[in-house]
């Protein structure tokens, strides 16, 4: 009866009259994705799930790697991608690359006015005492970004922005060796971890907000994964 | 009798048994040569040949370990008995299989003992690899040794005591483990020997033991949380109705017109089947199907409560029917049929479950190289929703599967 019932279900499937064809969309095949990374990666509203839309390429094929191979530890997004070639997650990466969406206004401020301008500082500055590069040096002037692979900074919710820096301090978070961010977590002293999320964070997206085509000076520190 | 003679007896046993465990430890083993042979290098052929063979087998799914270099190991095998870690298996010196001669890798595959005359622990599928052939053993281990060295000392194994001591594994090889001959047919050959398919495919009983290098009548895979369903089924993931160039669309696709692959087979696709020549997938294609089948219908339950089922007809509408059809019946590339699949039907939901929980792509194949991917539904909805609408999946369209509840899906969310 049960075999009965299956079978006349699998016909009934096979005989049912041809539906239009679906177009054929990468947006379709990354539905995976965008359920939590928001509707064309655009972030999801709860601050976990960063916005991946915009973001350069060789950045996001960089994290998908990492996921992969497990330098970034998020069980639900290495079992995703798990079964897939290096040319789809580089298509996958490139397709994200490409949406070009309106920025959401930013968070607004909640530390101190000297919290903050210690963030500013340490943005546009650095601090030359604890050899930590001020972050337009790679991240560029606009803080946008730097093509192929150097990601912004500003459109990023405040506790993404400190779980990243605090992950890349314990090694949670790794990048491809040198691993110039985690030279860089682990030489910030904890309250000027805050200090920098809190001032990006509050940061409006300059328009366009597209990555920059080419930093202006040789980068402060030797970073893996930024080749092309 | 007396006291002293019992006694007697009792030792007279024990000694017995312990002789026969040694005597069972050392069948259709042949002592290795003083002198380890110098490795020089193997021809091309033979490499090429290894390549493919520790493709067939998988054999980087463990030995490989996730960013690490290729087949110096390192990866945690966890079991019910505690975890093992797989061993380097790069031709370093120190470290890998570099002091190895090819005699002490047959033996290791063909009777599960290390080169040092350690016994291993069955979670290297011994139990299938003794089914290798020998010629096929050697250009494996040309294929090894074509690697590039990787210094990466191995990580001792943590089983709890008594697992990993030597009497106990020689006690359980005793009992589940006996060296064996290549099958003939090439399709049994490869299941049962390298493909190692029982090794999930199998029922394992309380000491991880299956029922043989031929025991594919499906079972949990230990602390994945996957149903391996039965290959010897028709109700599970038996093949005897599809035709052979389903089969091996399956394995070299990760689709048909009746099935995907999710989970641990995804891998297993994406990694080893999809790369198998269309000879050996026939043949395996072939094999399966001649497997005796063993049906077990299942019980036809009732539906869940009404309001359960309105919750999940609208989670359907809203959330699944624009790649899996409004009626299941499926979107083409986008989403396979729900109605009659039997991942959906199968008595035990887990696997459906974490599908629903965890997403997933499909495996990327030169056959299917973009696949689709099911969104995890894990952050999106409740357990209370999850339960609703894989009962109402398992309850429309003609089917007539018990429901699950919210502890099932718990439970799955777990790990």
């Amino acid at each position: 009866m049960r075999a009965a019932v299956a079978i006349a279900a699998l016909l009934a499937a096979s005989a049912a009259p041809a539906a239009p064809p679906l177009p054929d969309t990468m947006a379709q095949r990354v539905l995976a994705c965008t359920a939590c990374h928001g509707k064309e990666g655009r972030a999801a509203s709860d601050g976990f799930y960063p916005r991946i839309a915009g973001k350069p390429a060789g950045y996001l094929y960089n994290q998908l790697l990492a996921f992969r191979d497990g330098r970034r530890q998020y069980t639900l997004m290495t079992a995703l991608i798990d079964p897939l070639s290096e040319s789809y997650l580089r298509e996958i990466a490139e397709h994200f690359a490409a949406i070009e969406l309106p920025y959401a206004a930013p968070q607004p401020a909640s530390a101190t006015a000297e919290l903050l301008a210690r963030g500013r500082m340490l943005v546009f500055d650095g601090d030359p005492a604890r050899q930590v590069p001020a972050c337009v040096a790679c991240h560029g002037n606009r803080l946008t970004g730097v093509l192929p692979a150097v990601p912004g900074l500003v459109g990023l919710p405040r506790d993404y922005l400190n779980a990243q820096l605090g992950s890349w301090r314990t090694g949670q978070r790794q990048a491809l060796q040198p691993d110039c961010m985690a030279q860089i977590a682990k030489a910030l002293a904890p309250q000027d971890i805050a200090a920098v999320s809190h001032w990006l964070a509050a940061q409006p997206v300059p328009a366009p907000a597209k990555p920059a085509a080419t930093l202006p000076a040789k980068m402060p520190l030797d970073c893996g994964g930024l080749a092309p | 009798m007396t006291k002293k003679h019992w006694l007697a007896v009792f030792v007279l046993l024990l000694a017995l048994l312990a002789g026969a465990v040694v005597v069972l430890n050392r069948l259709d083993e042949t002592p290795l040569p003083d002198a380890v042979p110098p490795r020089g290098a193997a021809a091309a052929d033979q490499v090429a040949r290894g390549a493919y063979l520790a493709r067939a087998g998988h054999c980087a799914g463990c030995h490989t370990a996730r960013g690490g270099a290729a087949y110096a190991g390192g990866t945690a095998i966890n079991t019910p008995f505690g975890t093992v870690f797989a061993p380097n298996l790069t031709p370093d010196t120190k470290t890998g299989l570099g002091a190895w001669s090819e005699a002490a890798f047959w033996r290791a595959l063909h009777n599960g003992r290390s080169a040092d005359g350690r016994l291993l622990a069955p979670a290297c599928p011994y139990p299938n690899f003794t089914r290798v052939s020998r010629g096929d053993v050697a250009d494996l281990f040309a294929y090894l040794g074509s690697l590039p060295a990787v210094a990466q000392a191995n990580r001792p194994h943590t089983l709890r005591w008594p697992y990993g001591t030597q009497a106990a594994l020689a006690v359980w090889r005793a009992l589940y483990f006996r060296p064996a001959a290549p099958p003939a047919e090439r399709g049994a050959y490869l299941v049962s020997g390298l493909g190692h398919c029982s090794a999930c495919h199998g029922s394992r009983n309380a000491w991880g033991a299956t029922d043989g290098a031929l025991d594919l009548r499906g079972g949990a895979i230990p602390m994945q949380g996957w149903v391996a369903p039965a290959l010897d089924d028709p109700y599970a993931a038996g093949v005897a109705g599809w035709t052979l160039a389903q089969t091996v669309a399956l394995l070299k696709t990760g689709r048909n017109e009746h099935a995907a692959v999710s989970g641990p087979m995804a891998m297993v696709v994406a990694r080893s089947t999809q790369h198998l020549n269309d000879a050996d997938l026939l043949a395996v294609a072939g094999f399966l199907k001649s497997l005796p089948q063993r049906p077990t219908a299942p019980v036809a339950a009732s539906a869940a409560g009404a309001s359960t089922m309105a919750l999940g007809e609208r989670l359907y509408a809203d959330r699944c029917a624009d790649c899996h059809g409004a009626q299941g019946e499926g979107a083409g590339e986008r989403g396979p049929a729900l109605a009659g699949n039997r991942a959906v039907l199968m008595a035990a939901p887990d696997n459906l479950l974490r599908i629903v929980l965890g997403g997933g792509f499909g495996p990327a194949t030169a056959g299917r190289p973009r696949p689709h991917g099911m969104p995890p539904f894990a952050t999106l909805l409740s357990d209370t929703e999850i339960a609703a609408v894989v009962s109402y999946i398992r309850a429309s369209w003609g089917h007539e599967a018990a429901p699950v509840d919210t502890r099932d899906v718990n439970r799955q969310r777990g790990g």
